[in-house]
């Protein structure tokens, strides 16, 4: 994997996955492992996500590597006018890894060709955010020790939700079936459903969350946002009904476990949260491993 | 046939592009260049056809197009034929297919890709087994079909 970029996920076969998933175990059981020390990392947020670049930057420093980079296009050294191209090639004179989040689609795909050094895509616009369906995968494995045969329900904006579409890619591989819960405006785009028919495996569509709850190993949750409605009497019709709460949850296997790709809104009640069955911010927690994992493995370090 | 030949004249040496969809003449004459070139070229549009109705056909003398030259005019016209004539005989005779990947050309429609904001040459795969022209950016992933498609 040493030099690969990663911008979508299906840039990396199911047995590299795996791999970035075992040496995230590692990262997990002992943390601290100072490999990177003679290591740059650019951190290029041409939009900020605090949360994801935080993220990054403390698997960076958990590694020991050293971090340059900006948070946000608009108040950095980034000025106006620069080409993309431009401020990639000048990163890549300082750095040894380039992580970037872009509002443009495929701006990652583009930074890869010119950088001379190895990009990870942290969010192209409405596009990918690959190490957001790593973590997925590491959070499905770790609570329901294997990632085959499960019943994994999407529930909620699974038009725009771009981590469902890359989740639901990656979980082909797995001989899944997927549960679609949404709003009608909001279904998964054919062209998603198309992959899982290639693959020979089958999805379920339905409008009612409670008929997916007692069968579920995964409720996996997005939020439905009042702008991706044309039709805003059907957004107030239907906004209650994708909200989970503690009552709902009565009958749902005991293994069971409640994602969100976080920042969560109302979609999830804060009663859920003391339930066994909240996983969202140990989801979260597991992304640091993940990253770490994939620049260890992306710079050539032994974990 | 023969009303064709009427209106064009027969050909000694060079490539005719016959079956053209009606409205794409003058999008294959400038997919190929044809509009700045030096060579002889004839063109016909709105001639009956018995398989399209109505059709488009450009006649190039002493030229010959190499076939990743030519394949992407079915980007704009994927029923085209091309014809070889030389000494006033048909040599070849071959429809036109697309080929596995388009660089240039065609613009991403999706208004959010960066191809769209930066001077990048596009690049597509085009997608297999699909009924019209489908393109996936090679750099946003969204899809470009042929009613959304426009050429840069
Ligand atoms: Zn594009």
């Amino acid at each position: 994997m040493k030099n690969k970029n990663l911008i979508s996920i299906t840039d990396f076969t199911k047995e590299e996955q795996l791999h970035v998933l075992d040496v995230a175990e590692g990262f997990e059981q002992n943390p601290q492992q100072r490999i990177l020390q003679d290591k740059v990392v650019a951190t290029l947020f041409f939009e900020p996500s605090t949360r994801t670049r935080l993220s990054f930057e403390s698997a960076a420093n958990r590694l020991g590597a050293r971090i340059i980079g900006f948070s946000d296009a608009s108040n950095s050294s980034v000025t106006k006018g620069e080409t993309l191209k431009d401020t990639i090639l000048m990163v890549s004179n300082y750095a040894d890894l380039i992580v970037m989040r872009h509002p443009k689609e495929g701006s990652s795909r583009y930074a890869s060709q010119v950088a001379h050094v190895p990009v990870i895509n942290a969010g192209d616009g409405a596009n990918q955010h690959p190490t957001q369906c790593l973590l997925d995968l590491y959070s499905i494995r770790k609570t329901q020790g294997r990632l085959d045969n499960l019943n994994i329900a999407f529930v909620g904006d699974l038009k725009y939700g771009r981590t469902v579409h890359s989740l639901t890619q990656a979980l082909c591989n797995f001989n899944c079936t997927f549960h679609l819960v949404s709003p009608t405006e909001l279904k998964l785009p054919s062209y998603v459903k198309q992959t899982i028919k290639d693959r020979n495996l089958e999805y379920r569509q339905y409008t009612d969350l409670a008929e997916v709850i007692p069968f579920a190993d995964i409720i996996y949750m997005t939020r439905v946002q009042r702008e991706r409605f044309a039709d805003l009497m059907e957004y107030e019709r239907v906004k209650n009904a994708y909200i989970l709460n503690q009552a709902m949850l009565k009958g749902c296997k005991d293994s069971m476990k409640i994602l969100h790709p976080l920042p969560r809104v109302n979609e999830i009640a804060t009663d859920v949260d003391d339930t066994p069955y909240a996983y969202y911010f140990q989801q979260a927690k597991n992304g640091v491993y993940v990253r770490q994992a994939l620049m260890a493995l992306i710079l050539g370090a032994k974990a | 046939m023969a009303k064709t030949e009427l209106i064009v004249s027969a050909l000694e040496n060079g490539t005719v592009i016959d079956h053209i969809a009606s409205n794409e003449v003058f999008r294959v004459l400038q997919l190929l260049n044809l509009d700045k070139s030096q060579d002889t070229v004839y063109m016909g549009s709105n001639l009956d056809s018995k398989k399209l109705g109505k059709k488009g056909i450009i006649k190039v003398s002493n030229r010959f197009f190499a076939p990743e030259e030519i394949n992407k005019i079915a980007l704009a016209s994927p029923n085209a034929t091309i014809i070889e004539i030389r000494n006033f005989e048909v040599v070849s005779k071959t429809k036109v297919a697309l080929p596995e990947e388009i660089k240039g050309i065609v613009k991403c429609m999706n208004p959010n890709c960066i191809t769209n904001h930066e001077v990048i040459e596009t690049a597509f795969t085009v997608v297999p087994h699909s009924e019209s022209v489908k393109l996936k950016c090679r750099f946003c992933e969204k899809f470009t079909t042929k009613e959304n498609m426009a050429f840069k």
